[in-house]
């Protein structure tokens, strides 16, 4: 019902080759995430989808059918945008009509409709009021009912939850994934922050400058990683990058390591250290450690370990979770 | 944004608009170039013929040109210093918090609304008319001699009159542009030890500068077109006192029926404003970044 | 920004700007009020302020005279009719431009403002022939006509400016909701422009109402409105401060109200938008 298929799609604008070239299958009832810095190219890449751009070249696929010339208003997706885009002038209620008055439904089933999902949402109260007087977390949800209504073959989220704050969005983030468990329609979602990403996916497409990194479920790149750049990108915090001396006796040009893989001793370990700032979650610590000849290294810690600034602890990684990567930036298996 | 569906369908809407104003600047601008080679006067019809530059010729060597674009660019020149000046100065004051600002703001701005015919001939008749105005009315009672202001001065008048008019307009950008100045940074010349003057000349004066710049030159764009009030009062008059080159032009091409000449007076004018337009043009294209 | 404001500088203030503003208003408010006089009262010396006696006689004298009414209905239908016309075709350019802008969007905005910016006098020659030719001359059409063309420009200067600040994105989520061309700029864009369109409409009255070029050389006794029929009152016969008071307040009170709501329209329309 919702499988999309990208062949060799190509997109320049002007002369920048925002997408060299990119193949990707996304399979039916599948919550796909594009994760990737700033400007590589995951929120084009939606929009190609969606048909908001064209193709320079290349196919796009929605169950086997070819889309690439397709407007987007036939294509039978759903997008829920960064900033909402809610029709300001309309209530809410005509809002998450709208899709339906487009498809030329009948008034009883438009309401029909519109009441379903406005219960799923939690938004019949608000039904008659405009986008103007309800909150971001109220907006988001309208737009998320604006796309519900369409019973599209996959949805396609653009960053929905960076204009929510915190506590806002780790709520937000439950809710889609519950409406994933329930509609059990393919979702493609956008985001930068990696913790959405290993959070909701059931897939995560990692991206730099237009080409996928690479494709895999949250823990398999978590696990191995197929390159530095998302060795690094994946996890958080950070994994911690040696070269030099500790790399080239692991027979790599550098090694990765992450916080929670080293161990952190106040008597002994393998590398002598200094500690530099500490940051206190309460649940963890995490400890920013000078080691001679290697560098500064942030490590994890249970919340119980007090530690000070200036102190010397030993540091041990370990070995079996030791990531380690040519002079390309692969990793060697 | 845009894909090959929306892109076909812009092209249509924009076509009309496109079409008209190309229309409305091929057909008359190509007319008045051709009839500017014409010995062509409407009194005498069918009589026309090529007669190269000599239109050219008579028009810019008749000292009524010389006289007119004096008087274009005194016209200009004047009312541009009135109403840049005085624009600042009302901006700053308007921009004071005040008792009644709408209303007064109301008040500057209305002669901006009013139509030039109307303008003129208030001016010209209630007040300052020698025997009848309120100005002669108010000279007598100091015991003076009313002053004959369309006689005596009638380029300085219908400055005046034109400068009234625009005053409200360079006081409105301004005053704008003045509000869109950060209080923080007028705050923290404070803190600096900057005193009014200063904070107003190093500060103020260069965020002005822009909006300055664009009251200048929209201004001038439309006061080289002076022509209403003109022909209300003083019909150019005495003699080519208060002719401006729009005028100039005009009685040749209405009044005397010299088609010839005053076309060739219409290209004079075209190239002229182009000039002036060049730079209105840089200035607005660099806005249209923003 | 909590500031102490002397309330001793706020009066001065308070005086100083009221000065300038009545004095800047004063011509208006005097053409008003000598409206209202007999033609003796008028050019009285000293003049009279409020006391006299107050008559409706001047308003009726210049109706029944010279047809002021005609006047005034043809400034309404040319500037009405202008930038209705100028609406219908500026709205679909200015969308155009605004949501599917191209290479050449910018130069070619900046073109049709250039046309706005020659000089009238320059085709006044052609345009009076081909007018004459036509049996434009003094007609509303004819006028309409121009006043259509000159002001093109202006507006669909302005609607560009306002169709800018609708958010792409929300036309972007009409089209992934299903809805065609039409439908996007019926449901959608419309509504969301309405303010913006009618404050250009409400400019561009202003601006075609006081046109004073092609309103006094294009028109003779039937089409001309009140531009030119003021301009009637520049070689008058005896006494007439007072008719011309009644005339001149009949055709600047529409306007001045008008004006009075379109502040802000007045500095992006007119600036061309290099001042915000």
């Amino acid at each position: 019902m919702g499988s999309i298929v990208l062949e060799k799609v190509h997109k320049l604008y002007g002369n920048v080759e925002v997408i060299p070239s990119i193949d990707l299958t996304i399979n039916d009832g599948e919550f796909v995430v594009f994760v990737g810095p700033s400007g590589c190219g995951k929120s084009t890449l939606l929009r190609l989808i969606a048909g908001l751009e064209d193709t320079t070249s290349g196919a796009i696929r929605i169950d086997g059918n070819d889309v690439t010339e397709t407007p987007p208003a036939k294509r039978g997706l759903a997008m829920v945008f960064q900033s909402y885009a809610l029709y300001p002038h309309m209530s809410v209620r005509k809002n998450i009509a709208f899709p339906l008055k487009m498809a030329g439904m009948d008034k009883a089933e438009i309401d029909r409709r519109v009441e379903g999902a406005a219960n799923v949402l939690n938004l019949t109260q608000y039904l008659d009021r405009r986008p103007g007087q309800l909150s971001g977390g109220q907006r988001q949800r309208v737009a998320i009912g604006r796309a519900i209504v369409r019973e599209p073959s996959a949805f396609l989220f653009d960053e929905p939850l960076s204009n929510l704050d915190a506590a806002l969005r780790v709520n937000m983030r439950l809710e889609i994934s519950e409406l994933h468990q329930s509609l059990k329609t393919t979702m493609i979602y956008v985001t930068h922050d990696q913790v959405e990403a290993m959070t909701m996916a059931d897939k995560i497409v990692v991206l730099q400058a237009g080409n996928i990194e690479q494709v895999g479920s949250p823990l398999e790149l978590y696990r191995n990683p197929r390159n530095r750049f998302v060795a690094g990108f994946i996890g958080s915090p950070k994994m911690n990058f040696i070269e030099g001396a500790e790399a080239a006796k692991r027979g790599a040009h550098a090694i990765g390591v992450r916080p929670e893989h080293i161990a952190l001793s106040k008597d002994s370990g393998l590398w002598k250290g200094t500690v530099g700032v500490s940051e206190h979650l309460g649940s963890d610590t995490f400890c920013y450690v000078t080691v001679e000849g290697i560098g500064t290294m942030n490590v994890r810690t249970s919340g119980e370990v007090s530690v000070h600034h200036g102190d010397t602890v030993w540091l041990t990684p370990a070995e079996a979770n030791i990531h380690r990567f040519d002079k390309e930036g692969m990793a060697i298996r | 944004m845009a894909t090959k569906h929306s892109r076909a369908a812009a092209r249509l809407m924009i076509s009309p608009a496109v079409l008209l104003l190309l229309g409305w600047m091929i057909v008359p601008l190509a007319m008045t170039l051709y009839f500017s080679f014409q010995r062509y006067n409407l009194l005498m019809p069918g009589m026309e013929e090529w007669t190269g530059l000599a239109n050219y010729q008579y028009f810019l060597t008749d000292p009524a040109f010389f006289d007119a674009l004096t008087n274009t660019l005194l016209l200009v020149g004047g009312v541009l210093l009135v109403t840049i000046i005085g624009g600042v100065l009302l901006a700053l004051l308007l921009d004071q918090p005040f008792f009644g600002q709408g209303v007064v703001r109301i008040l500057v701005i209305a002669p901006f609304f009013v139509m030039p015919t109307v303008s003129a001939l208030v001016w010209k008749n209630m007040f300052l008319n020698p025997v009848n105005g309120l100005f002669a009315h108010a000279a007598k009672a100091l015991g003076l001699q009313p002053y004959d202001f369309f006689a005596q001065a009638p380029l300085a008048s219908i400055i005046g009159i034109v400068s009234w008019q625009w005053l409200p307009f360079a006081t409105l950008i301004l005053l704008t542009a003045l509000q869109s100045l950060d209080q923080e940074q007028l705050e923290a010349a404070e803190m600096d030890g900057a005193g009014p003057l200063s904070r107003f000349f190093h500060i103020m004066l260069p965020h002005l500068a822009r909006a300055i710049t664009v009251v200048i030159l929209i201004q001038t764009i439309f006061l080289l077109s002076v022509f209403a009030e003109i022909l209300v009062t003083t019909n150019g008059g005495p003699g080519t006192a208060s002719t401006n080159l729009t005028y100039l032009i005009y009685a040749q091409s209405l009044l005397q029926f010299d088609v010839g000449g005053g076309s060739a007076g219409g290209v004079v004018a075209i190239v002229l404003a182009n000039i002036v337009a060049i730079f209105l043009m840089r200035m607005i294209g660099k806005n249209l970044e923003a | 920004m909590a500031r102490q404001v002397k309330t001793r500088s706020k009066v001065i203030v308070t005086i100083a700007a009221w000065a300038v503003g009545i004095a800047i208003f004063f011509p208006i408010l005097w053409t008003v009020i000598t409206s209202f006089k007999s033609e003796a009262d008028a050019i009285a010396d000293p003049p009279v302020f409020l006391f006299f006696n107050w008559t409706l006689e001047n308003y009726v004298t210049v109706q029944e005279r010279s047809d002021y009414f005609n006047h005034f209905m043809n400034s309404v239908v040319i500037s009405v009719g202008s930038t209705l016309i100028g609406l219908l075709i500026a709205v679909p350019a200015a969308w155009a431009m605004a949501f599917v802008p191209g290479k050449r969007t910018k130069d070619l905005l900046m073109w049709m403002l250039s046309t706005k910016m020659l000089p009238p006098v320059g085709v006044l020659v052609p345009l009076y022939l081909l007018f004459r030719d036509a049996g434009l001359l003094d007609t509303r059409i004819g006028l309409v006509i121009v006043l259509t063309l000159i002001n093109l420009p202006i507006i669909i200067w302005m609607l560009y400016t306002y169709f800018r600040e609708i958010p792409g994105e929300i036309l972007e989520a009409a089209r992934m909701d299903g809805a065609t061309l039409k439908a996007e700029i019926l449901y959608v864009l419309t509504p969301m422009a309405v303010p913006g369109i009618a404050s250009t409409l409400l400019l561009n009255i202003i601006l075609a109402w006081n046109e004073a070029f092609w309103t006094l050389n294009l028109t003779a006794a039937n089409a001309a409105p009140l531009t030119a029929f003021i301009a009637s009152y520049s070689s008058p016969e005896g006494l007439f401060y007072a008719k011309l008071s009644a005339a001149s307040t009949m055709a600047i009170a529409p306007i001045l109200i008008m004006g009075w709501f379109s502040q802000k329209q007045l500095v992006r329309g007119l600036t061309f938008g290099a001042v915000k």
